[in-house]
């Protein structure tokens, strides 16, 4: 099963979240991340969204989201014409002994220290989704607290429009 | 001078009238008293039903004998709820209707207040689109969009939320109302390199076959279609929602297809190099549950209004998204006659040997009733169905000649739609003749109507086929499940002419197969107001042929089996 990302231009109106997410509950799809703010004028606005599932479907489930009188546009993104970013907060427990080393992953990862107590420390990381799942994995490894992420969010590269 | 304040209420109902609303079916309750009030001083006829679900399938009968929208309203909390079986049934079969519902004041939203319903969240997922109005000065407008979303492109079922202090607040007609709907995709105008790239794909067919479904019935593409299989030479078969869209008459028609189709139709099916939907979405009762088994060796052309159904099913070799009607007429200059002098000889001989047929022996029998109704109103009547067996011997026994006079719940299988649907058709055309074909089961979950029905006189013909059971279920039961019948026995039925007496209605009975001619002849000449003609037909009679759900064309049952057969896998 295949990662997707969509992106749909919509309005900015009570219930049109509803809409949008009963195209995927219907089927049992899974949204696993999804972005939404305001966008332009704050007339319309913006969802990003991933799901995992098969290609047909999808395809599917974006036609239907175009039928929305409340979609303006909706359509998959492909990696190669996109940017895509996500940031994630990561509180840690840390020790005497641990902390350095902690520090030196952060560092690694281009990562910051936004937040730091003598047993605690936030690190926030932007970057695209398997740089993040990447750090969390090695900081797994250690005692993590808890985990914030954004969700993905993308825009079309050059002249197409997102 | 400034404008003249009114009740939100009454620019809604003012509104209303100015899109031609003629009938307005409901069912009051307090969230609704200011709508209900407006429409005391309105022209807009109310339609006071017994039920707000009859009141939503009479709105959607008036919509498809029509193609005007069918406009609803209700009060709050269950008034609304009642609603939502009728906007299922519209939405499914792409019906534009527009249901009004009362809502609790604004303040109180969310708080559980006395008959609030979050009409809005319970609704989502079967409407075209909704609104909860939060300002009485956006009535105009809302109503103005609800119209355009309703009957434009694949129409549908539009819900507009009406809080009572909305309803009541001041407020001023607009002079001019705009409407916004930056996210509305008008119907496409067909791409012409499609157009002619369906025409090639048709080249060369041998043997064709033209599905005609309720997108040519809602286009008006009826005639356009027989121009266009006159001119190919190709027969055409239509779904049970298309029937009408192609003349059943005519030397071309096969009839209806599917699981309970006719045999012929079904053989083209098989037998098919090329087939050809036009405004119809491949639905599962007339294909396998696994679509890459429907047609395999056959082309696969598809015309359809809504790009979300194009490649949704079935994946075909050519396709035009757009309007039937004008695709159609398109098409037409740009294709040539085909060689289909043998197919049409093959499918002619299938007619001849695969006959619908049924024993007039042995009982009285739904299909000699239907039948017989159908010669002596000539084929010319407006018929409602209900859902069932009954439903299905008179898809295959009243054949349809034209587009909007055959009114069916077909991707819902709404039991109780047939009788109520007949109120807003015999509404609409009040001098056709229109004659809604029930079953003893589903005429009950909406005979309240019969009130309804009779205080406006309509003369619909109610032909109940009490077979005493929930046939189509025991059908089931009894070819796949061992006769092990469970639940379907409808013991305690009334004696429905008793039943329509207690109204005030006339009742007609026929039991035996020697009265059907003369019982029908007078009710079909009873034209004072509603009539029952209470058909007792034999209790076990199945309806053949049929093809199990889930199985292709191939797998077809043609007359009643001898062995029991295996449960299919496909659903209902
Ligand atoms: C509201 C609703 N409930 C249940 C069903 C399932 N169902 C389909 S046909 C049928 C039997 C209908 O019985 P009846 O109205 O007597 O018609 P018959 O098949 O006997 O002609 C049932 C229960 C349905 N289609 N709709
Ligand atoms: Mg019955």
């Amino acid at each position: 099963m295949d990662q997707h990302t969509i992106s749909l231009f919509v309005n900015n109106k009570p219930g049109v979240l509803l809409r949008v997410a009963l195209i995927f509950s219907r089927r049992a799809f899974n949204i696993e991340s999804l972005v939404v703010s305001s966008a332009m004028d704050g007339k319309y606005s913006r969802m990003t969204i991933t799901a995992s599932g098969d290609s047909k479907t999808l395809e599917e489930i974006i036609k239907q989201a175009n039928n929305l009188v409340d979609v303006i546009h909706a359509g998959e993104h492909i990696e190669s014409e996109s940017i895509e970013k996500e940031l994630a907060f990561i509180k840690m427990k840390i020790n005497a002994t641990n902390r350095t080393e902690i520090l030196q992953i952060v560092d690694n990862f281009k990562s910051e220290t936004v937040d730091l107590t003598h047993e605690s420390l936030i690190i926030q990381v932007t970057g695209k989704t398997d740089k993040l799942d990447a750090m969390i994995e090695l900081l797994s490894h250690y005692e993590v607290i808890e985990i914030v992420r954004t969700g993905k969010v993308v825009m079309a590269r050059g002249d197409l429009n997102t | 001078m400034s404008k003249k304040s009114l009740t939100g209420a009454e620019v809604l109902i003012k509104c209303l009238e100015n899109k031609g609303v003629e009938y307005i079916f409901g069912y009051p309750g307090g969230a609704a008293i200011p709508i209900f009030d407006a429409l005391y001083d309105s022209k807009i006829k109310l339609i006071l039903t017994r039920h707000e679900q009859g009141a939503t399938h009479m709105a959607d009968g008036y919509a498809r004998t029509t193609g005007k929208p069918g406009v609803v309203l209700v009060t709050s909390g269950p008034g609304a709820t009642n609603t939502v079986t009728g906007i299922l049934t519209s939405r499914m079969d792409s019906v534009p209707m527009i249901v009004l519902t009362g809502q609790t004041t604004t303040p109180n939203l969310g708080k559980d207040a006395f008959q609030e319903a979050d009409v809005f969240g319970i609704t989502a997922p079967i409407v075209k689109h909704s609104y909860l109005v939060k300002d009485q000065n956006e009535i105009a407008t809302i109503v103005e969009e609800s119209f355009e979303i309703c009957n434009t492109g694949r129409p549908g079922p539009v819900v507009i939320d009406l809080p009572k202090d909305i309803t009541s607040a001041d407020t001023v007609m607009p002079e001019k109302i705009t409407i916004d709907l930056p996210g509305f995709k008008k119907t496409p105008k067909a791409n012409h390199s499609d157009i002619e790239h369906l025409a090639k794909t048709l080249k060369g067919a041998k043997k064709p076959l033209i599905v005609v479904g309720q997108g040519v019935v809602i286009s008006r593409a009826a005639t356009a279609i027989q121009k266009l299989a006159e001119k190919l030479n190709a027969p055409v078969t239509s779904t049970l929602l298309g029937k009408g869209g192609f003349p059943e008459t005519h030397d071309l028609s096969v009839g209806m297809l599917g699981m309970h189709g006719t045999a012929y139709a079904n053989r083209c099916v098989e037998h098919c190099d090329l087939i050809f939907s036009i405004g119809s979405r491949w639905d599962d009762r007339i294909r396998p549950g696994n679509a890459e088994e429907f047609c395999p060796n056959a082309k696969k052309c598809h015309i359809d209004i809504d790009p979300a159904e194009v490649n949704r099913i079935i994946k075909v070799d050519a396709s035009v998204v757009g309007d039937a009607k004008e695709i159609v007429e398109r098409l037409v200059p740009l294709v040539e006659p085909l060689e289909t002098k043998e197919w049409l000889e093959t499918v002619n001989k299938w007619k001849k040997k695969f006959p619908l047929s049924y024993k007039i022996q042995g009982g009285l029998k739904a299909q000699h009733v239907i039948e017989k109704i159908y010669e002596l109103s000539k084929g010319n009547a407006i018929v409602t169905a209900d859902v069932g067996q009954h439903q299905m011997w008179a898809a295959q026994f009243y054949r349809t000649a034209k587009p909007n006079r055959w009114l069916n719940s077909g991707g819902a299988g709404t039991m109780g739609f047939g009788f109520p649907a007949a109120i807003g058709a015999q509404l609409a055309e009040p001098k056709e003749c229109v004659i809604a074909i029930v079953g003893d089961g589903g005429f009950q979950m909406t005979l309240c109507e019969l009130s309804t029905a009779m205080l406006h006189k309509l003369p619909i013909k109610i032909l109940i086929i009490d077979n005493k059971y929930l046939g189509m279920v025991r059908q089931w039961q009894s070819l796949f499940y061992e006769e092990r019948l469970s639940g379907v026995d409808l013991e305690g039925n009334p004696d429905f002419v008793k039943l329509g007496e207690s109204y005030g209605i006339k009742g007609f009975r026929i039991k035996r197969a020697a009265d059907i001619e003369k019982v029908l002849s007078k009710a079909l000449a009873y034209n004072e107001g509603p009539c029952i003609i209470h058909a007792e037909v034999v209790k076990e009679d199945n309806v053949f042929p049929m093809i199990p759900a889930g199985k292709s064309a191939a797998d077809m049952i043609i007359n009643p089996p001898k062995k029991a057969l295996e449960k299919p896998e496909g659903s209902t």
